[in-house]
């Protein structure tokens, strides 16, 4: 593609909404804002339905605010409460069936290879513990044996948040919720380390408390999917609902899981390692620079 | 692999000179893919299906297919088989049975992401206790969903409703999927003789720009591409978007009867159209009933034949024409259900005229006696013998 795509035809700028006009003149497309920048421009996620006081929906601006080349990005949802913002930014967007995502994922990002062998055209998941670890288990783990070159976001809430606040298999042992009255019966997945025994060659966990952090993360976890197989991130996104976190305490919330189980981990295979050391010395990088 | 030269749809599918080749079904399926153009194809394995994507697989390992891999099961495979369309790649996979059952989620969900995907059905029982025998009792599961469904006599029906269906599932007034359906094992693994158009010749590349809705590729304006967003508020904006595009799933599905009259000569065919009794068949009860027809004929009797090529869109006009004048009509079909007779009750008037069978499942073969009995009963006719011709 390139940034042909958000430009506005010629003619049509007077006629075009303001919102898209913002997008073209301020938004991310082509330019590589630092996260610290937060605010000062044009977000591709404007507004979203989630919960007020929701870190899964702080988590997910963030998130498009790191993306390296939005403009050649697909983000891929399902069922669950992220995708209520995903679906509402200035990035293509597609919703499948609950827990299919990482199948879905697959068929596109190879149809996009067949389609634009010389471009960089990346395909990232967000989606829900549920989603990736319940319903999707079979589909999540087997892109991962396949070696899918794309990215995968897990926003882990311990909890469904979409549906009324049901356990997962991520949710802690021994939480009470819906459908698990006596309490969780199980240990929490160990998701990290099916990732990487599964062959993910970027993998990371982080409690979202530091928006450079996660930004670093993402961008990581998406260069190296293009080039190396693929990556996974398990982010801690505090649902404060279910689990009746008062908005002002959810940074709280994050901090404490942070220490207690959260901490930050991160693990590359070593030609991962390698890449990131060339490109990230080089200084500032330009997404176009960066592509390989 | 033979260099395949790109020719006009029209060209291959209808004017093409053809040589006649002994195959089974299987190979008539892979061998309308080999022509097809097609980008990916995603398998996965289940009796009687498995031939038909080993054989796709060859395919791809020759060069005629881009990508072709096993996936990690049915709604696995189907899904990705939707991702890959949406990324804009010409697609094909197949199944039998409970692998449709179990991605039936990921199937019925196509025609509203306008995935023009091939869905090869090599039907096979799906009731337990387990079997592996062909019933096509799955066929009524994909009739609700606003696919096209196509089924199969023989071998030479599979490889030109299979090619058709490419061309078909990606017109722009039509691009939703084409299910090509035919029996396990009495088509799929039995040979017949197939006249087949040049293997060195295709279909033109996939354009995914026409379409009725864009690729998920970054490739066209405007940024803000909300393809397949839910809609589900609620307010009645959404129920009314819900509802258009509901309408309009079933209004493409209608627009395909056109592409299958051109390409399939339409979606019946019918033998003696004055007959005083008819037999109305698809799939390879149509052989039966073909057979039947001809017995009875032998005998000095007035009975006919519609074969029912499309059961979506299915030909109401055309049925409820030629069967006006019907005095009985015989349903034989390969499931307990009946959905074929269903089918015909619901929009032929005085419907009483269809009696209850015969059908044969869980894989049985069916006998041409059991369809010549009922028309005899129909036509008051007292036999009990066997037939000899
Ligand atoms: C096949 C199917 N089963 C169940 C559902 C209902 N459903 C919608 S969202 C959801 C739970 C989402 O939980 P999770 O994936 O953890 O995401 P969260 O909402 O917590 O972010 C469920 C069960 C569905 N949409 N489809
Ligand atoms: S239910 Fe929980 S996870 Fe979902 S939007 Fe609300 S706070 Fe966020």
């Amino acid at each position: 593609m390139g940034l042909e795509y958000v430009r506005i035809t010629t003619g049509f700028e007077d006629y075009m909404p303001k919102d898209y006009v913002d997008l073209v003149k301020y938004g991310q497309f082509g330019k590589e804002y630092d996260i610290q920048e937060l605010g000062t421009f044009k977000e591709l996620l404007e507004e979203h339905p989630m919960c007020a006081g929701c870190f899964m929906a702080y988590f997910v601006r963030v998130f498009y605010a790191s993306l390296p080349n939005p403009e050649d990005t697909i983000v891929i949802g399902t069922a669950g409460c992220a995708r209520l913002a995903l679906s509402q930014a200035a990035v293509p967007f597609i919703y499948g069936n609950y827990g299919d995502t990482n199948a879905v994922a697959s068929g596109l990002k190879r149809a996009l290879k067949i389609r634009f062998p010389d471009k960089e055209k990346d395909v990232v998941v967000v989606a829900g513990d549920g989603g990736l670890m319940d319903i999707g288990f079979g589909m999540t783990m087997h892109s991962w044996f396949r070696r899918e070159n794309f990215t995968t976001i897990m926003v882990d809430n311990e909890v469904y948040g979409n549906t009324g606040g049901q356990e997962s298999g991520m949710t802690r042992k021994g939480i009470q919720l819906k459908m698990a009255p006596k309490g969780k019966k199980f240990d929490k997945i160990n998701v990290v380390e099916l990732a990487k025994a599964a062959g993910c060659v970027y993998v990371a966990r982080i409690s979202p408390t530091n928006p450079k952090r996660i930004a670093k993360t993402i961008k990581r976890a998406i260069l190296a999917a293009r080039h190396f197989g693929p990556t996974f991130i398990h982010a801690y996104t505090s649902c404060n609902i279910e689990y009746s976190i008062p908005t002002e305490k959810v940074l709280e919330d994050a901090r404490k899981r942070e220490k207690e189980d959260f901490a930050f981990y991160e693990y590359m295979t070593d030609e991962v390692k390698e890449y990131f050391e060339q490109i990230e010395n080089k200084g500032k990088q330009q997404p176009s620079e960066v592509k390989a | 692999m033979p260099e395949q030269k790109v020719v006009d749809t029209d060209y291959l599918l209808l004017e093409a000179p053809r040589e006649r080749k002994f195959i089974t079904g299987a190979q008539a399926m892979a061998e309308a893919v080999k022509r097809a153009n097609v980008d990916m194809a995603i398998a996965y394995p289940i009796t009687p299906q498995s031939e038909v994507m080993h054989l796709v697989g060859d395919l791809w390992a020759q060069g005629y297919l881009k990508d072709y891999y096993r996936a990690e099961e049915e709604y696995g495979a189907f899904s990705a088989i939707a991702g890959a369309a949406r990324g804009g790649a010409r697609v094909f996979t197949a199944t039998s049975g409970p692998g449709l059952l179990r991605g039936l989620e990921a199937i019925v969900s196509w025609p509203g992401h306008r995935v023009p995907a091939v869905l090869g059905v090599l039907t096979r029982v799906v009731n337990a206790p387990l079997s592996i025998q062909p019933d096509n009792i799955e066929i009524s599961y994909l009739l609700n969903c606003g696919a096209v469904v196509l089924h199969a006599e023989n071998q030479q029906d599979v490889f030109d409703f299979t090619l058709a269906a490419f061309a078909i599932a990606e017109m722009v007034d039509v691009y939703i999927p084409v299910a090509v359906a035919t029996e396990g094992f009495f088509v799929t693994h039995a040979k017949g003789y197939v006249d087949l158009p040049p293997e060195d010749m295709k279909l033109p590349d996939k354009n995914p720009y026409k379409s009725p809705v864009p690729p998920t590729d970054c490739e066209i304006p405007p940024a803000r591409i909300q393809r397949d967003a839910p809609v589900q508020k609620s307010n009645f904006m959404s129920y009314l978007i819900h509802a258009v595009w509901q309408q309009e799933i079933w209004s493409s599905n209608a627009r395909a009867m056109k592409y299958i009259y051109k390409y399939l000569k339409g979606p019946i065919e019918v033998i003696n159209p004055d007959a005083e009794v008819f037999v109305v068949a698809s799939g390879c009860a149509a052989a039966q009933a073909r057979e039947a027809v001809r017995y009875s004929q032998l005998e000095g009797l007035n009975v006919g034949l519609v074969k029912v090529k499309s059961i979506r869109p299915f030909p109401e006009k055309e049925i409820r024409e030629v069967l006006k004048n019907a005095k009985g009509i015989v349903i034989p079909e390969h499931n307990i259900v009946g959905w074929l007779a269903r089918e015909v009750r619901s929009v032929i008037p005085n419907n009483d005229r269809v009696v209850n069978g015969p059908r044969v499942y869980g894989g049985m073969t069916l006998p041409t006696e059991l369809i010549l009995d009922e028309i005899y009963k129909i036509l008051g006719i007292k036999k009990d013998r066997k037939v000899l011709v």
